[in-house]
């Protein structure tokens, strides 16, 4: 299982190193969209770096969106997908290899989203370490259901319209977890008020990650 | 992980045995009752017209199809409880090439063959065998021919060396030069002892390397007929 995670993985980002779609398209949307809030928002920066949280994870949420539609894709032209079912991979070691190659580039788009709250919001980061830790903990459950989502949609033809309506909702907890973790690193609260928002992103991910592992088999043969 | 299964230590007495075999698209029915016995190391050709079957009983051997009722066993196995092992062993050449448009040539094969668990010392020559060298090796497969496609298929399929070789018009889109060598290709694995199954509209292109054929028509085998042949499993995949 492992090994064909890698062997997934580096496929995939090796397909996105040569089109380079999460950079040239993925991560300007997630920066036209901290724009775009922010002239929502006016002017005024206090109203901005109030909602800097929420609006960053809004941003990664829409982007992670576009992310898994490009890992769908990447199997949907010459059937791919049939040849994935027939490579012998081991369907858990697909998923897994998906879902690190959707987390490692929702990682750069984040960093670059970041920057952007930053520099846009006039957000000042106190708490580094909860930041960072909100970060990783939510991109591997926003990569692991993405993933599981996206396979659940692959064969359907609407797939486009269909996917943000089922994975918007699941991934509620991340979005509200990331955003009550990143107040806390923002502000300079204690540790205590982000923990338990990190534990719920932990308790997110090994859900979502035992459940791909299990599942994701069953549901590439019915797709 | 189960190791490299070429040659086959221990060759189950029936490659593929499908018996009363019903397969359902919706309610569709794909297959209506196949009957189908292939031994080990036999090439079979299959026959019917347009919208027979005859791809649909391919992806039923692939485990790519479900079916409703009836039994599969392939190489020995139940294809749905040991469908990834066995898929490692089954080499499926479809109408569709399964490539990466953003893969190189080398890379599409290199993936192919690490995926199927085979080792990739083989890579080279296949893709030497195929025509696919120097530069065309490091060309993105979107830029290719239908033809040119086929080859990378096929390259992979000659480097994994599976075990049964499941054809589906496998000299559709090939020119005259790439018809001959996909020819002495079947023969060659056919004489190592590889079954092979080829669903084909151009008999004539295979019958001299079958050892038998049978007619899909409607869902059902229809009819079957003894075909010359090689003598099976006296030579080895040069």
């Amino acid at each position: 299982m492992w090994r064909d995670s890698l062997l997934m993985a580096g496929k995939d980002l090796r397909i996105e190193a040569r089109s380079r779609v999460a950079l040239s398209q993925v991560a300007p949307f997630g920066v036209i969209a901290l724009v775009l809030f922010a002239f929502a928002l006016g002017p005024d920066q206090g109203p901005m770096a109030a909602g800097a949280p929420g609006l960053f994870w809004v941003a990664v949420l829409f982007s992670t969106v576009l992310a898994i539609q490009r890992s769908v894709s990447v199997e949907s032209g010459d059937s791919a997908r049939d040849g994935l079912r027939l490579s012998g991979l081991d369907p858990a070691g697909v998923f897994l290899g998906k879902t690190v190659a959707v987390a490692a580039q929702l990682v750069v788009l984040e960093v670059i989203l970041g920057v952007g709250v930053v520099l846009l919001y006039g957000a000042h980061i106190v708490d580094y370490w909860l930041i960072v830790g909100s970060c990783l903990l939510g991109t591997v459950g926003l990569a692991a259901s993405g993933t599981l989502y996206g396979v659940l949609s692959a064969g359907i033809r609407v797939r486009e319209t269909l996917l943000p309506f089922l994975l918007l909702p699941v991934v509620a907890p991340v979005l509200l977890a990331g955003t009550r973790t990143w107040q806390a690193g923002l502000t300079g609260g204690t540790p205590a008020d982000g923990l338990p928002w990190l534990r719920l992103l932990a308790v997110f991910d090994a859900v979502y990650v035992a459940l791909g592992v299990v599942v994701y088999g069953p549901i590439q043969e019915s797709a | 992980m189960p190791g490299r299964l070429w040659p086959p230590q221990s060759p189950p007495p029936s490659a593929l045995s499908l018996r009363d075999v019903v397969a359902l698209s919706g309610r569709f029915p794909l297959l209506a009752g196949v009957d189908l016995e292939v031994a080990s190391g036999e090439t079979v050709l299959v026959e019917g017209p347009n919208g027979a079957g005859k791809t649909s009983l391919l992806r039923v051997c692939a485990g790519l199809v479900p079916v409703a009722s009836g039994s599969v066993r392939i190489l020995g196995l139940d294809p749905v409880r040991n469908r990834t092992a066995l898929r490692r062993r089954i080499g499926f050449l479809a109408h569709a090439a399964h490539l990466y448009d953003d893969l190189t040539v080398r890379e599409n094969v290199r993936f192919g063959v690490r995926a199927a668990g085979a080792p990739v010392s083989g890579i080279d020559r296949a893709c030497e065998r195929l025509g696919l060298t120097g530069r065309l090796l490091r060309t993105g497969t979107v830029k290719l021919s239908a033809g040119q496609r086929r080859r990378v298929a096929l390259a992979i399929l000659v480097a994994r060396a599976p075990e049964l070789w499941l054809l589906d018009e496998p000299h559709a889109g090939l020119d005259a030069e790439a018809r001959g060598l996909l020819t002495e290709l079947v023969a060659e694995v056919s004489a190592a002892g590889a079954t092979v199954l080829v669903a084909s509209h151009e008999p004539e292109l295979v019958e001299q390397l079958a050892h038998r054929s049978v007619t899909v028509t409607g869902g059902r085998i229809t009819s079957s007929r003894t075909l010359g042949g090689r003598p099976r499993g006296i030579a080895h995949v040069a």
